[in-house]
Order: structure tokens, then sequence, then C-alpha cells
């Protein structure tokens, strides 16, 4: 699965992109982040405050509770500032 | 029905909600919104603005379908800007046709709430004295506001 991280989070994670093959294991989103901050401490400092990291699976919003299955593309990113 | 546009480029307003009317004799009202960027009392040099690629456009997409299934709305153009946007320049665009009025305010109004909070774009302040800020905070007004329009949503 692709994972695109953006703004602060992508800056944290110290990278804009990357190929991501978690174990069957890994089913949620939330289990998705928890895998993640173990690949080191970008990501857990990225991932420090849960809440203030929202997520995107195929370009649609999800909650932490979210299905992985499937899915092809991962984004995660603060919350929106645009408008 | 909807346009759609997240672009570099700035745009010229009057052209394009004159353009939801132009050789159509049904729509009563056009209400257009734009948003500038500003200096905050000479403090801001300039915005960069980062987006999402592709989920921009679908974001921005989807909360215009649900604007057309709330209202009766004979057409809507939403353009956002991204990159580097210096103050006093144009940063988002919104602009709704209906029969009349009350729809046309109500839905370009829901559009921009739904886009400041749901569309996946990013601010970060450059200062006058070049130091580059942090990403900008959301705003709690901006998640009130957006929530007027939904019940049980997000």
């Amino acid at each position: 699965m692709k994972a695109l991280y953006f703004a602060w989070v992508r800056e944290r994670v110290g990278r804009a992109e990357e190929e991501l093959n978690p174990p069957p294991a890994v089913e949620t989103v939330g289990d998705l982040i928890a895998w993640l901050c173990e690949r080191g401490e970008g990501y857990a400092y990225a991932f420090d405050k849960p809440a203030a990291v929202r997520a995107a699976l195929d370009r649609v919003h999800a909650r932490s509770d979210a299905s992985i299955m499937g899915v092809k593309e991962v984004a995660f990113f603060p919350p929106m500032t645009g408008g | 029905m909807a346009r759609v546009r997240v672009q570099q480029e700035d745009f010229d307003p009057g052209a394009e909600a004159a353009a939801l009317a132009y050789g159509q004799t049904d729509v009563g009202a056009v209400v257009s919104f734009v948003g500038y960027c500003r200096d905050e009392g000479g403090s801001l040099a300039a915005l960069e603005l980062e987006h999402y690629p592709g989920m921009a456009e679908e974001e921005i997409a989807r909360a215009a379908v649900e604007a057309e299934a709330r209202w009766p709305l004979l057409g809507a153009t939403i353009i956002h800007r991204y990159g580097r946007i210096a103050p006093g320049e144009q940063i988002v665009f919104v602009a709704v046709a209906a029969v009349h009025r009350g729809a046309a305010f109500a839905a370009a109004e829901m559009l921009m709430d739904y886009l400041k909070t749901h569309a996946p774009f990013w601010k970060r302040a450059i200062r006058s004295d070049g130091a580059v800020e942090g990403w900008i905070e959301p705003k709690q007004e901006d998640d009130r506001s957006a929530a007027r329009w939904s019940a049980g949503a997000d």
C-alpha cells in the first residue's frame, strides 16, 4: 500500500511517500499508526498525539477504526486549514 | 455539475461568476465569494499552501454533491489555489447559481465552511522577517461553522 504524508506529518516522518507492507494483524488505521510508531522516532513524533492526525483511505477521510483491507493509498495529515 | 479546479494560477472571479449565468434564462441568482490572503498587520510575507493532489479535487466535488442534494442549484464553481500566495492575492473562489438567492447564499456558505475543514489543504505562514513559521492551526470556529451543516457527520 502506498502511504502519503502531508504538512507537519510529512516533516516529522521525514518523507512525503513510501510503500508500506504491514503484517495481516494490522487491520485498521489505528493499528497502522501503532505499527508505524514502532518503525522509528520520526513516526512516533508524528503520531505523538493521535487525535491531531487525520487519515484518508483511497482519498476519502477515514476514522481510526476504519479497515485498511484492500486499500491502495493511505494518507496521514494534520487537520485541514484551507479556504 | 459543479466545476472544481485546484491550481497554482490566479483566477478571474468576475468572469467565473458571469459564466454561471451566461446563456441561461433560468438563473435568478449567482452568489460568489473570494477569499484573500491578508498580511496580518504587516507581519505576513506570504502563505505556503500545500494540498493533497487528487483528494483535494475529489473532496471539494463531494461537498458540491452534498450542496446540490440540499438545495436546488443550477451550477457551482469552486477554485482553490496552492503554492506561495502573497497578501492581497486571491486564494479561494466559490460561486453558486440558483433560481432564488436563498439557496445560492446558503450553498455558498456551506461550501466555504466545508472547504475550510474538509478539503485537504494546509497553510504555512512565512513572516516578513523571512522566518518560516509553523503550520497554521485549525480554528475551532471553523469546525463549529462546518458542523452547522451536518447532522451525525464528523
